[in-house]
This record gives C-alpha cells, sequence and structure tokens, in this order.
C-alpha cells in the first residue's frame, strides 16, 4: 500500500508545532500501525531526519501507552483497540491519514506525538488506592462479593490509562477514566472504607487539572478500547453526591487502635 | 461562585433546573392547546387567568425565573470551562460515534435564549404591563390573552420564526431528559435505553406540540 501521512512534529513542549506531510510506499496490509510507523520513522533516520516521536511499549493493546488522534478518532478507527492493535488493512491504498496528538490542556505535548500523561497519575495520587498495608495475598473468597460487583468491578479495573476518553471528548474530559478508577473499589467492600474521601478527592483534583466537565455525549465510552461503560460516571456522579450529602467526616484519629 | 462547585456539582444543578423546565414546557403546551379549542377562546382565557392569579403558580413563577437563570448560568460556565479545556483544536475531528444534539447544547440553547426574550416581551410583559384587550366570558370581565396570540399569528414572519425557534427547542430537549438523569447518577442497564426514547419522544411531541399552534392557526 502506498499512504500519505500528515503527521503533527512539535519539536519540544514550547515550539509551536505544525503538519508535516510524507509518503509510505510499499506498506503491507497486515502489518500494524505502529509498524507502519517504525518503517517510515527508519526511512526518516537513513535520510539524516529526525524520527517521528511516538509512546509505545507492549504493542499488545495493555499499556495504553500508544496515543495517537488518528483521522480524527483516537487509536484511529474500529473499536475497542489500541493502535498497536490497528493494522493498515483498515485503509485503502492511496489513503492519507491524519496523526495528531491527543489534544487537552492537562495534557501537554511533549515531543511530536508524545504528549505528557502526569495528569492522570495525579488522580490516581489523590485518591485511587486503599490503604492497607501490603503483605502475602489473601485468601480467595475470605471476602464473599457477589459475581455482579466483582464482575462490574473487573470491568472498571480493564481501564488502562490511555487517555482516549479524555482525547475524544469534545470537552476533553477525564470523567470516564476518573470514574473507572472510583467505581472498581467503589465496588468493593475494601474499597467502601474510603469510598467518600476518594471520590471527593479525585473529582477535586481532575477539576484542579483542568479537564473538561461531562455532557454525556458518549465519544469516550464509544472510543475507549476497554469498553469501559459511561454507567461508570453515572456510579461517580451517585457516590460524590451520597459523598456529599450523607456521608459521615472522615476520621483524623484513626492510629489503628480501634 | 459558580467557579468553585465541582463539575458534578454544576451538572447536577443544571440537571434539575432543566427537568424542571422540561415540567415547566408540558404545563405550558397542556394550557396553550386549549386556544385550538373552538369555543371563543374561553377555556384558554380561563386557564391563562387562572395562571396570572393563583398565588401557588404566581410563586412557582418566580421558582421557574430562578431556573432559567441557573441554567444558563450555569450552562454558559461548563461551556466556557469545556472550550478551555482543549486550547488547541484538532485539525480533523468529530469521527467519533456520539450523541448527535449533544455537541450542540450551548448552541441550540442561545437560540431558544434569543428568542425567548422575544417571546417574553410578546406576551407575557405585553400581559403584565401592557394594554390587554378584553372579552366577557358568563357575565364577568377577563383579559383576552387569546386574542392576542391570534393576531400575532397572522402575521407568517412571525408563524416562521416560531417555528425555527421551536425546531431548535426540539435539537434541545433530544439530549435533555436522559442526560440529565445520567448527571443524577440514574443510569440503568434496562431502563436508560428507555430514558433515551422518553427524550426523544418528549422532544417531538413538546416541540411539535407547540409547532401545531401557530401553524394550525395561520392556517385557519
Ligand atoms: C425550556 C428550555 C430548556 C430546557 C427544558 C432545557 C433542558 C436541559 C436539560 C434537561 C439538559 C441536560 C442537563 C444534563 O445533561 O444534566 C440541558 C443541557 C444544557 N442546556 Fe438546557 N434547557 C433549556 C434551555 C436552555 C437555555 C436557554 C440555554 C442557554 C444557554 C441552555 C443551555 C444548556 C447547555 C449548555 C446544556 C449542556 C450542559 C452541559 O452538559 O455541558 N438550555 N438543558
Ligand atoms: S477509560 Fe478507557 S479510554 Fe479512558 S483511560 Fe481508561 S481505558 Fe483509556
Ligand atoms: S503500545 Fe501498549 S497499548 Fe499500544
Amino acid at each position: 500500500m502506498n499512504l500519505t501521512l500528515k503527521i503533527w512534529r512539535q519539536k519540544n513542549a514550547t515550539s509551536k508545532g505544525k503538519f508535516v506531510t510524507y509518503k509510505v510506499n510499499d506498506i503491507s496490509p497486515n502489518s500494524s500501525f505502529l509498524e507502519m510507523m517504525d518503517i517510515l520513522n527508519e526511512s526518516l533516520v537513513t535520510r539524516g531526519e529526525d524520527p517521528v516521536a511516538f509512546d509505545h511499549d507492549c504493542r499488545e493493546g495493555i499499556c495504553g501507552a500508544c496515543s495517537m488522534y488518528i483521522n480524527g478518532r483516537p487509536h484511529g478507527p474500529d473499536k475497542a483497540i489500541t493502535t498497536c492493535q490497528l493494522h493498515m488493512r483498515r485503509f485503502k491504498d492511496g489513503d492519507t491519514i491524519v496523526i495528531e496528538p491527543w489534544r487537552a490542556r492537562p495534557f501537554p505535548v511533549l515531543k511530536d506525538l508524545i504528549v505528557d500523561r502526569t495528569a492522570f497519575d495525579k488522580i490516581i495520587q489523590a485518591g485511587g488506592y486503599i490503604s492497607v498495608n501490603t503483605g502475602g495475598i489473601p485468601d480467595a473468597n475470605a471476602i464473599p462479593i457477589p459475581k455482579v460487583d466483582a464482575d462490574l468491578s473487573m470491568d472498571a479495573a480493564a481501564c488502562i490509562g490511555c487517555g482516549a476518553c479524555v482525547a475524544a471528548c469534545k470537552n476533553a474530559s477525564a470523567m470516564l477514566f476518573v470514574s473507572a478508577k472510583v467505581s472498581q473499589f467503589a465496588l468493593l467492600p475494601q474499597g467502601r472504607v474510603e469510598a467518600a474521601e476518594r471520590v471527593n478527592n479525585m473529582v477535586a483534583e481532575m477539576d484542579r487539572l483542568g479537564f473538561g466537565n461531562c455532557t454525556n455525549t458518549g465519544a469516550c465510552e464509544a472510543e475507549c478500547p476497554k469498553e469501559i461503560s459511561i454507567s461508570n460516571i453515572a456510579r461517580m456522579n451517585r457516590e460524590f453526591l451520597v459523598a456529599k450529602l450523607a456521608a459521615p467526616k472522615p476520621r483524623v484519629d484513626s492510629g489503628g487502635g480501634i | 461562585m459558580a467557579l468553585k462547585y465541582s463539575s458534578i456539582t454544576k451538572k447536577v444543578i443544571m440537571a434539575l433546573a432543566g427537568l424542571f423546565l422540561i415540567s415547566f414546557l408540558i404545563v405550558h403546551l397542556g394550557i396553550n392547546l386549549l386556544i385550538l379549542k373552538n369555543d371563543g377562546r374561553e377555556s384558554f382565557n380561563m386557564a391563562a387567568h387562572f395562571m396570572v392569579t393563583n398565588p401557588v403558580i404566581q410563586t412557582m413563577q418566580w421558582v421557574l425565573f430562578g431556573g432559567f437563570i441557573l441554567h444558563i448560568l450555569l450552562g454558559i460556565v461548563l461551556q466556557l470551562q469545556n472550550w478551555m479545556a482543549r486550547p488547541q483544536r484538532y485539525k480533523v475531528e468529530g469521527y467519533s460515534h456520539t450523541s448527535f444534539f449533544s455537541k450542540f447544547m450551548i448552541h441550540t440553547g442561545a437560540v431558544i435564549f434569543a428568542f425567548l426574550i422575544i417571546h417574553l416581551v410578546n406576551f407575557f410583559f405585553r400581559a403584565k404591563f401592557g394594554e390587554m384587550p378584553h372579552i366577557m366570558i358568563n357575565g364577568e370581565q377577563y383579559e383576552d390573552m387569546g386574542l392576542l396570540v391570534i393576531e400575532k399569528f397572522r402575521d407568517l414572519p412571525y408563524v416562521l420564526m416560531y417555528v425555527v425557534w421551536l425546531l431548535f427547542l426540539g435539537f434541545h430537549l433530544d439530549h435533555a431528559f436522559h442526560s440529565a438523569l445520567q448527571s443524577l447518577g440514574l443510569n440503568h442497564s434496562k431502563y436508560t435505553p428507555v430514558a433515551f426514547g422518553v427524550s426523544r419522544a418528549l422532544a417531538i411531541l413538546i416541540a411539535g406540540g407547540f409547532i401545531l399552534i401557530p401553524v394550525l392557526i395561520f392556517i385557519s
């Protein structure tokens, strides 16, 4: 396949950046999108040019690194996949493909297609954990948990923090990501203990970082590689309302004595 | 103040105000449809009279006013934050599968608001502060709101303006009811699809019902 690529090139976080057009020829339809990018980069290196910087790690859809906004959609066409799982057979010979970085104020571009997703880490630090000492693996079924809750929690925990939800949302809202992280704990007894504090702190951090608000548009759910459902957003809103209206104040005197 | 509320609090207030506005629209439509009854505008004028004299309704009028202000102000604040969250836009964007009208809530809202002002000047302020024609019903004198309406809708430009306005109201309502439920945290695998249907039905019935009035008056 012969393709025309229009790729966002930006030297560093402070430079302006622009689209540059490249041609790639003789691409196998069975190669992956990232392999196609590798071929482009090899040819750039041979010509003595700067290769296109893009994030990638696992190349099998589990790390969430491969952020690329392809022809108007995060991770390109096809549902429920990351860029590394996208194949060139999804395109036609002679196509023009526009490749952009995630665009959101809390995700500044570092170089070319690489954005800084530290904002997600900050949200996790605000409450995406349970406060227990680590230790041996607990016995399975030591705490009985209804199957439905366990399943819903696992579904939410499938989120890989890729940021496609933010990239897809017209408001650059992080609600799907945050709601997945809130839900995976809120559904389990271990997570209930700190549920109210968690949702308050994570939502506050999300707002502080400058992500947009949710218009219930549903683009996030449509683009999420792990098919996280927006029913998690409703759950988070519910948790948030209950935390604001009815939850007891968090204890500050716990020292392990009780 | 609104800036300090969390994103979710703002959306929840917005949703409650929006649901209240929907309930108002339904009452408003119910009364307006009375004007199509062929009884010399009697039922319509009696209903209008009830609305301006009943103390409960008069109190609700202030609640309604507050609801509109809250909904509009929060809508604007949310939208500004949303635009700020993406300072640099994509070159090619908007190919994700989404609920279509949800992307244009601020635009349809702005159109609704602009015509709302004209609408209030035409009818509400006229009835409150202006000169009104009168009519005798069962030996008592009432303000003839119905006549005011019928005279306005003899004018083609007015009729067209209202039809356009109400279409935009319909577009706004298409992403209203179910979205408000979602904002309030109400999502259910079985009932959420029903809520989508209810939203669309409300949009069609409310906008369609209101459109019927100027159109039928004009052609009769
Ligand atoms: C009678 C008229 C109106 C009704 C019944 C109505 C109803 C609603 C409802 C139910 C929602 C969904 C709330 C949610 O998602 O939680 C909504 C959203 C919205 N409305 Fe209205 N509305 C009306 C007029 C207006 C006006 C005049 C504006 C003017 C700016 C406006 C601006 C918005 C915006 C911007 C949103 C989306 C907010 C967001 O999620 O970002 N609306 N409306
Ligand atoms: S919710 Fe989905 S799209 Fe968003 S970060 Fe998690 S995996 Fe990625
Ligand atoms: S490189 Fe890990 S998900 Fe794509």
